[in-house]
């Protein structure tokens, strides 16, 4: 059992901030790591590896801190997103010096269980470098598992994998999480993350957005009421027509902004009443703005993913 | 020294393309000097140009850097060292094993070339070939801390190492006296004179100057580099 804490984490590259002070423990079983590309989660990933430094914060394995501290490999087993890995060892070669390099008593006989992990020894003396992508990822995997680690953690590892291999991958990662192992993986696509774990964790523009189990995402995602700030032809109008429909729950005319702040109850049905609303009374919609930016532009983005 | 560091290391530096590139800096030697022994002219006066300037002043600083660099350089840039990292392992003991297999290959396709080279030219008289192997053996060793440290600290080693190489050593060295005394070159020229004893090769930094600084330059560069190394940082996807 061994748990990854992130505490009050902020990392920039130089002015910008990559990660903005990001709080959260990262348990047993499988967590997905959601969120846009360019959101932060590969920087968090690197931060959690220690491969990055935090520019505050700390982030901690068990305890003990993970940046500049080689001892933590002993517990974790990691899947970088890059895919170069020695090209000119075949699969064996490469799984066999990793077992090496860990220092285990029987490298021989943990190389031979990874890459039966993984199933990878039917194309175990081929060259590396021939691989497909999917076995790529499953060699790669076999490396960050030769020392039976209490942590794994995986950069994007569904990128370019055929549903076929991702169903493994998915099968494999679900037998790690049973057996209690603290599994973390990244992905920019809600399907995946859904299907396979048990927790989640949202970062959108290096924030935090969002955490919980899926169910818990997908209820923010729908329930929640949504902030609009609205200028029209004729305001008051709109309000009365808009007021009529279910999907909304408050209107406010704002006299000093010269506007309409809404509250809609359901963001699908929000967002298709509106324009269907105004046309029909013959009003022209000036200015539409989320009032709440940066959660919106989660929701929005979680939707449409 | 880790076996399987070595190991990876060895087999990327030797496989491929660079293994080629390895065998034309010896090969040219040895056809230079093979050429160069069969003309009359003033033997000694042709080995110490060969040996010195074309041989230690071109050929060693250029392998050091194929090998400095490229014993760490290209894990670095194509994202492979991580497999290295991520291990419990001590960062100096990967930087030193690298090190000592750059030397190594330097010495092997350096060094030796050198000695048959002076074989060829002038046989064992005055301790010129002699000073100049030496001379290749302790300027190699330099090279590779220094181009290995270079692969480290920049993502340009290569750039930079030939900078420093072609640029300092060679162009300003040549020009600006003062230059000569910060040149892996010139400490090693001094290394040879004093092997070879008696103005056989002419040097410009004392004897007592150059060893210091060879062996302050190698411990410093592999110190730093394995300070580096182990707080290097992966550049984000992001």
């Amino acid at each position: 059992m061994a748990t990854i804490t992130i505490d009050k984490v902020s990392r920039w590259f130089g002015n910008v901030v990559a990660v903005n002070d990001i709080s959260m423990a990262i348990g047993p079983g499988i967590t997905g790591l959601l969120g846009p590309n360019g959101a932060g989660k590969s920087t968090l990933i690197h931060m959690m590896s220690g491969f990055l430094a935090p520019s505050t914060g700390t982030v901690t394995l068990d305890g003990a801190p993970i940046w500049r501290n080689q001892e933590v490999y002993r517990k974790i087993g990691l899947v970088p997103e890059r895919e170069s890995m020695y090209d000119y060892l075949t699969g064996w070669e490469f799984v066999l010096a990793n077992a090496e390099l860990h220092g285990l008593p029987d490298p021989g006989a943990a190389a031979r269980r990874a890459l039966g992990l993984v199933e990878m020894e039917y194309a175990q003396d081929r060259r590396t470098g021939t691989y497909s992508k999917g076995m790529k990822q499953r060699v790669k995997m076999a490396s960050a598992l030769v020392h039976d680690p209490a942590v794994l953690l995986l950069d994007e590892p569904f990128n370019g994998m055929d549903p076929r291999q991702r169903l493994q991958l998915m099968d494999l990662l679900r037998r790690f999480g049973a057996d209690g192992r603290t599994v973390l993986f990244s992905s920019h696509i809600l399907e995946e993350v859904e299907q396979l774990a048990r927790h989640i964790e949202v970062v959108v523009a290096g924030r935090h957005a969002a955490s919980g189990d899926f169910r818990r995402i997908r209820r923010l995602m729908t329930d929640r009421p949504h902030r609009y700030l609205v200028r029209s032809s004729d305001d008051r109008r709109l309000a009365a027509a808009l007021i009529a429909d279910g999907s909304t729950a408050g209107i406010e005319v704002d006299e000093r902004e010269r506007a309409l702040r809404i509250q809609a109850v359901n963001f699908q049905g929000f967002t298709t009443l509106l324009p269907r609303v105004a046309r029909q009374s013959g009003i022209t919609l000036y200015t539409v703005a989320p009032a709440d930016e940066s959660l919106e532009s989660v929701f929005s983005y979680l939707v449409s993913a | 020294m880790n076996p399987t560091v070595a190991r990876l290391t060895l087999r990327g530096l030797l496989g491929r393309r660079r293994g080629a590139l390895l065998l034309v800096v010896p090969a040219l030697l040895l056809l230079v000097s093979a050429l160069a022994s069969g003309s009359s002219g003033d033997g000694h006066d042709l080995t110490v140009k060969i040996l010195g300037q074309l041989g230690l002043g071109t050929l060693v600083p250029i392998l050091g850097l194929v090998v400095g660099t490229g014993v760490i350089a290209t894990e670095i840039d194509d994202g492979s060292i991580v497999y290295l990292l991520a291990k419990p392992l001590p960062r100096w003991e990967i930087v030193t094993t690298k090190l000592f297999v750059a030397i190594g290959t330097t010495w092997v396709f350096a060094a030796v070339p050198t000695l048959l080279a002076g074989l060829m030219l002038y046989g064992t008289r005055d301790g010129v070939t002699l000073g100049y192997t030496v001379a290749a053996l302790v300027a190699g060793a330099a090279y590779s801390a220094l181009f290995l440290l270079l692969g480290v600290v920049t993502r340009h080693a290569v750039v930079v190492g030939l900078g420093y190489a072609l640029v300092w050593e060679s162009l300003v060295g040549n020009f600006v006296a003062g230059a000569r005394t910060l040149s892996v070159q010139q400490w090693a020229r001094s290394v040879a004179e004093t092997v070879a004893g008696d103005a056989a090769i002419g040097a410009d930094v004392s004897f007592g100057v150059a060893v210091p600084l060879l062996l302050v330059v190698t411990v410093a560069a592999t110190v730093l580099a394995a300070v580096r190394l182990a707080g290097l940082t992966l550049a984000g996807e992001d």
